[in-house]
């Protein structure tokens, strides 16, 4: 279970990473937030954020149409 | 030791800068994405508004999009797309027309605002600067733009884009 989920559902670029960020600075390091996304888009788009920001990206999946990340804080 | 290191060579972050010149509802965009991801992904930003691109900073938003002299626009419609033949882009009220289909659009597919990706682009201490030149040119009101920007001039971008990894142009 992550500490916090975010339902960024029917949000488009860049609404989704906006308020993960957001929601991953409310966090202390070690805690987990969960992204429920519609943006098919937002797939490569939270790779590239957590390889660029540092945060880990512990698991992404898909179901239908919607797509779940979870990603822990890293500093 | 810190104190005279200063505040700049403490910070490790990357940096852009962003000139953005112009007004349009379509051509807001590409900066402001751009800007706020960029935040979000812990680059230190600055984005210069000059001529068009000064109007993003007005506090009263009244953005337009033109079909004319656009042969790319063509609007979703029932499954099928529609694209107006430029010259109609020349009638009075189509402008505000396509305006008003391309903002429903907007909310419709939960594409952000332009006030709300400004908003955010503020919250996330993107650093706006309003061109001076365009002030005086277009004889505009700091008065009337949000009051989260500073004014300044060429040189004043130059210094931020000195220090960047990635400065773009709009």
């Amino acid at each position: 279970m992550a500490d916090e989920v975010l339902d960024a559902k029917g949000l488009n670029c860049p609404l989704p990473i906006l308020k993960a960020k957001k929601a991953l600075n409310g966090l202390v390091d070690g805690k987990t937030l969960e992204v429920l996304s519609t943006d098919p888009g937002s797939v490569a788009d939270f790779e590239a954020f957590c390889r660029a920001t540092g945060n880990e990206l512990v698991e992404h999946n898909n179901d239908g149409d919607i797509y779940r990340f979870l990603i822990k804080r890293v500093a | 030791m810190a104190e005279a290191i200063g505040e700049k060579a403490l910070s490790n972050a990357k940096k852009m800068t962003i000139i953005c010149t112009k007004g349009s509802l379509d051509w807001a965009y590409p900066p402001f994405i751009l800007a706020t991801t960029a935040a979000a992904m812990d680059v230190d930003v600055t984005m210069f508004f000059t001529f068009y691109g000064l109007q993003l900073l007005q506090k009263d938003l009244k953005l337009k999009v033109t079909p004319l002299g656009n042969p790319a626009m063509s609007m979703p419609m029932g499954g099928m797309h529609m694209s107006m033949p430029n010259m109609v882009g020349m009638i009075p009220g189509v402008t505000d027309m396509a305006s008003v289909m391309m903002k429903n659009l907007i909310k419709k597919k939960g594409v952000a605002s332009i006030e709300e990706l400004r908003e955010a682009a503020t919250l996330s201490d993107v650093r706006m600067i309003g061109c001076q030149m365009t002030l005086d040119l277009f004889e505009l009101d700091k008065k009337d733009m949000i009051d989260e920007i500073e004014i300044g001039g060429a040189a004043t971008w130059m210094e931020s884009a000195l220090e960047s990894d990635i400065n773009l142009y709009m």
